[in-house]
C-alpha cells in the first residue's frame, strides 16, 4: 500500500473489498465517508491503495483495561489506544478498575481527556457500579451519566456485583439515563481462590477449581431480575457452554440482553494450564474445547453479541513467577481481528459482515455510541479499518504498542493484519504504523 | 531417567524400578558402621523450601550427605521470599551459586514446574511437595515401603502388579494421593480412592484407579491401606465446609481397631505424616504391627538417596556398594 505525499486531509481509499466484497472506492472527506464507488476521482486527494485489502466499520471494545491511572508500569491511555488503533478499533471502553477507582465524575472525566490527548481512539470509559469495586454502596452513576464523560455502561469488572439487591438497584437505576450494567458473572464464594477451569485438569494439576457454574448462576440470576425491573443487562467475557444455553433462552424471552466473548476464549482451552506458565492465567479462565466450540456457535447465531477483549495488561514481574502468585489476564487488542479471524473467518462461521456485526455495530449499539458502528456508506463517520486477510504474521510480544508482553499467542502464527485505521478520516495507522 | 522429577508420571515403569532397586542397594548402607559414600563428592543439593516441612528437608538433607554431597538448605521463612522476593530472583541466586540440584517444596501448585522449565536454572529440579499438585518422592518412598513388605525378602526387579492400594481421605487437596495414584498405576497396583464426595476433585473420573466413598466396603480386599492427614481446619466454613464435624469424618473415614480387623493378615497400614492421632487414624493402629509409618520414614532417605544419586551421577552402578 502506498500513500502519495500531499496533505489535503481528503483520502481516496481505493479498491477496498467492503465487507469483502466487490472491490469499491471510498472517499473520506470532512470526518466523513463522502463517496462510495467504483473509479471514484481522485483529485487532489491522498490515495491510499486498498487492492485485496477488507474494509470494515471501525471496531469498538466494550471490554478494555488501559490500567491509568495507577498502573501506568503495565499500561496508559496512551500505549492502550495505541495498541487499540493497530487491531484496528476505533473506540474503546476503559474500564473502572483503576487506582483510584473509576468511581467519580472525576476520574471518569481524566481518563476521557487522557484518550482525547492521545488522539489513537474515542476512549469511553465505563463506571463503577458499586464504591471502590467493594461491592457494598452505588457509586455516583448519575454523575459520571453527566460528566464530560457521558458515561452509559456500568461495570464492577474484576468483581462480580454478586449483592443480588444491590445488582437490581443498579439495573433499575441506570433506567433513568439509558445505561447499561455490564456484569463480570462470577460467583464469589464459589470461586475463592479459584485457579483455573475446574475439571478434569484441575484435578490432575492440583489448581483450585473454577466452576463454570459460578458463571451460569449469576447469568441465570441476573437476566431475570432484568427481565423483573424492565431494564438492560450486559454479560461480560461470557466463557462456558452453560452460559449460552441461559443467554439463548433470556433472549427466547425477549429479554434485554446482550453478552461479549472474548478473542482468547474462541480460540484457546485449559489445556494450556499444564505448561503453569501465567500467561495463560484469565479470568474468567480458559474453558474446554467444548465450550470453546459452543462460544463460536453462540457468536455465529448471535446469541453473543459481541467480541470483545478484555485487553488486561500485566506487568513482566506479575506473569513472570508461579501460577497460583501471577496476575490474571492477558494482551488482546492487537490480536483480537486475527484471532476471530482463525476461530470464526476461516471456520465459515462469520462471514467480514458478520465480523462488522459483532466487533463494531453491535458493540457500539450495546455502548450507545452514536460515532462508530455505522455501515461504510456517504454519509457515515470516517471510521474504517482495512485488514489483509492473505498475510500471516508471527506474534512477537516484543513488537506490540501495548507497554506490557503478556500475549498468550507468543510466537504463535495468526491470519491477517491491520493494515490501515480512520478515526473520523485522519488515519490513526497507515501501512500498518501508527501515524 | 528424565533430567528433573516433577511427577509421579515422570517414571516409566523401568525408570521406576531401577529407583526401587537402587534405593534397596542404598539402604544397605545404613547398616554399616559408616553410612556415607563419596558418589556426590563435590556436587551441590539445595534445598529451597517455602513452606516448613521439616520431615521433608532432613530426609533429603540426610540423603545428600550420606552421598557426599554439599548441602545447602534455603528456608524461605522468614527470609526475602517472605518479603516479596521472586521465585525467579531466588531461583537466579542459587544458580549463581552453582546448584547441581533444587529440592523444592513450594506451596503454589506447578512452581517446580516453572523452576525447571522457565531456564532459570541449570540443574536438577526435585519436586518435594508443591501446593495440592504432586509430591512423588513419597510415592517412592511408599512403593519400596510396600514392595519390601509384601514381596518377601527379595522384593529387587518386582513390581505391585495386582496389589491393591486403598487410600483414604482429603484426596482433593493432597499431593501424596496424586502422586501415588500415578506410580501405583505404573506399578501395576490397583488404586482405590476413599473419601467423602466433597474431598474427591471434579474429573476424577479420568484419573487411572477407582473411587468410593464407602471405606468399610474396601477393607476386606485391601494389601494396603494409606491413610491422608486430614486438616481440621477443612470442617470449618473458612475452610471450606468440606465435612461437618472432625467426629463425624472420624466415625466414617477413620480407620480404628474395628476396621483394621476386618484386614487381610497381610495387609498393611500406611501414612505418610504428620498424623491425627484420633482422627483420620486411631493411636492404637499407628502404633501396631501393621503400621510400615516409622519404616516409611527410614526408607524416604534411601529413595531420596536414590533419586539424587541418578539424577545427578548420570550412571546406574553404585560401584561402592555392590563391590
Amino acid at each position: 500500500m502506498r500513500t502519495t505525499p500531499t496533505t489535503t486531509g481528503r483520502y481516496v481509499v481505493t479498491g477496498a473489498r467492503v465487507l469483502g466484497r466487490e472491490p469499491t472506492d471510498l472517499l473520506l472527506e470532512d470526518g466523513v465517508v463522502a463517496e462510495v464507488g467504483p473509479g471514484l476521482a481522485r483529485g487532489r486527494a491522498e490515495v491510499v491503495d486498498a487492492d485485496g485489502l477488507v474494509a470494515l466499520p471501525g471496531l469498538v471494545d466494550l471490554h478494555t483495561h488501559l490500567r491509568e491511572p495507577g498502573r501506568e508500569d503495565a499500561e496508559t491511555v496512551e500505549t492502550g489506544t495505541a495498541a487499540a488503533a493497530l487491531g484496528g478499533f476505533t473506540a474503546v471502553h476503559a474500564m473502572a478498575n483503576t487506582d483510584p477507582v473509576a468511581d467519580t465524575a472525576g476520574v471518569v472525566e481524566q481518563v476521557w481527556r487522557l484518550g482525547r490527548e492521545a488522539g489513537h481512539c474515542d476512549v469511553h470509559p465505563v463506571g463503577a457500579v458499586t464504591v471502590g469495586l467493594t461491592g457494598e454502596r452505588l457509586a455516583e452513576l448519575g454523575a459520571m451519566a453527566e460528566s464530560a464523560a457521558r458515561v452509559r455502561v456500568f461495570s464492577d469488572d474484576g468483581a462480580c456485583v454478586s449483592d443480588a439487591v444491590l445488582m437490581r438497584r443498579a439495573l433499575e437505576y441506570v433506567k433513568a439515563f439509558g445505561g447499561v450494567v455490564a456484569q463480570h458473572a462470577q460467583e464469589p464464594r464459589l470461586t475463592q481462590g479459584a485457579q483455573m477451569n475446574e475439571g478434569e485438569l484441575s484435578g490432575v494439576l492440583g489448581l483450585a477449581g473454577w466452576p463454570a457454574v459460578a458463571e451460569e448462576a449469576i447469568i441465570a440470576r441476573d437476566v431475570l431480575l432484568t427481565a423483573h425491573v424492565g431494564s438492560r443487562l450486559h454479560v461480560c467475557h461470557v466463557s462456558s457452554a452453560g452460559s449460552v444455553e441461559i443467554l439463548r433462552w433470556a433472549k427466547s424471552k425477549g429479554w434485554n440482553v446482550t453478552a461479549e466473548v472474548t478473542p482468547h476464549h474462541l480460540l484457546l482451552t485449559d489445556a494450556l494450564a499444564t505448561s503453569y506458565d501465567p500467561l495463560f492465567k484469565v479470568n474468567p479462565p480458559l474453558r474446554t474445547g467444548e465450550d470453546v466450540l459452543a462460544l463460536r456457535e453462540a457468536l455465529a447465531d448471535g446469541t453473543i453479541d459481541a467480541v470483545a477483549t478484555d485487553h488486561a495488561p500485566h506487568s513482566h514481574e506479575d506473569k513472570d513467577c508461579e501460577w497460583a502468585a501471577a496476575a490474571m489476564g492477558m494482551l488482546g487488542l492487537e490480536t483480537a481481528l486475527s484471532v476471530v479471524q482463525e476461530a470464526m473467518v476461516e471456520t465459515g462461521l462469520l462471514d467480514w459482515a458478520g465480523v462488522a456485526d459483532r466487533m463494531s455495530s453491535r458493540p457500539a449499539r450495546i455502548g450507545l455510541l452514536d460515532g462508530h458502528g455505522h455501515a461504510l456508506e456517504a454519509g457515515a463517520p470516517a471510521n474504517l479499518v482495512l485488514l489483509d486477510p492473505a498475510a500471516r504474521r508471527t506474534i512477537d510480544p516484543f513488537a506490540l504498542a501495548s507497554r506490557s508482553r503478556n500475549t498468550p499467542y507468543a510466537g504463535r502464527e495468526l491470519p491477517g493484519a491491520v493494515v490501515a485505521t480512520f478515526l473520523r478520516g485522519v488515519p490513526t495507522v497507515l501501512d500498518g504504523k501508527l501515524q | 531417567m528424565n533430567r528433573h522429577l516433577l511427577s509421579g508420571a515422570d517414571l516409566s515403569h523401568a525408570d521406576a524400578l531401577l529407583v526401587l532397586d537402587t534405593a534397596e542397594e542404598l539402604a544397605q548402607l545404613a547398616d554399616r558402621p559408616i553410612k556415607k559414600l563419596p558418589t556426590l563428592r563435590g556436587r551441590t543439593v539445595v534445598n529451597l523450601f517455602f513452606e516448613d516441612s521439616t520431615r521433608t528437608r532432613i530426609s533429603f538433607e540426610a540423603a545428600a550427605k550420606r552421598l557426599s554431597a554439599d548441602v545447602i538448605n534455603f528456608s524461605a521463612k522468614g527470609s526475602s521470599v517472605s518479603k516479596g522476593e521472586s521465585l525467579k530472583d531466588t531461583a537466579l541466586t542459587l544458580e549463581a551459586m552453582g546448584a547441581d540440584a533444587v529440592v523444592v517444596r513450594h506451596h503454589a501448585s506447578g512452581a517446580p514446574h516453572r523452576l525447571a522449565h522457565s531456564g532459570w536454572i541449570r540443574g536438577s529440579v526435585v519436586n518435594a511437595g508443591d501446593g495440592t499438585h504432586e509430591h512423588p518422592t513419597q510415592a517412592l518412598l511408599d512403593a519400596f515401603t510396600m514392595r519390601r513388605r509384601l514381596n518377601g525378602d527379595r522384593p529387587l526387579g518386582t513390581d505391585l502388579t495386582g496389589r491393591r492400594v486403598t487410600i483414604v481421605g482429603d484426596v482433593l487437596h493432597s499431593r501424596v494421593a496424586r502422586s501415588n495414584v500415578l506410580l501405583l498405576h505404573t506399578l501395576g497396583a490397583e488404586v482405590t480412592l476413599v473419601a467423602p464426595p466433597t474431598l474427591l476433585p471434579v474429573g476424577i473420573d479420568a484419573w487411572p484407579c477407582t473411587t468410593s466413598y464407602d471405606l468399610d466396603g474396601e477393607l476386606a480386599k485391601s494389601d494396603v491401606v494409606m491413610m491422608l492427614r486430614v486438616q481440621r481446619e477443612r470442617m470449618t466454613t473458612e475452610g471450606g465446609g468440606f465435612f461437618p464435624s472432625a467426629r463425624e469424618y472420624s466415625r466414617r473415614y477413620g480407620l480404628d481397631r474395628r476396621r483394621v480387623a476386618v484386614l487381610p493378615d497381610h495387609a498393611i497400614v500406611m501414612h505418610p505424616g504428620p498424623m491425627n492421632r484420633g482422627m483420620e487414624i486411631a493411636a492404637e493402629v499407628a502404633d501396631s504391627a501393621r503400621s510400615t509409618i516409622v519404616e516409611q520414614v527410614t526408607n524416604g532417605v534411601s529413595v531420596r538417596m536414590a533419586v539424587l544419586y541418578l539424577l545427578l551421577s548420570g550412571s546406574t552402578e553404585i560401584t561402592e556398594v555392590t563391590a
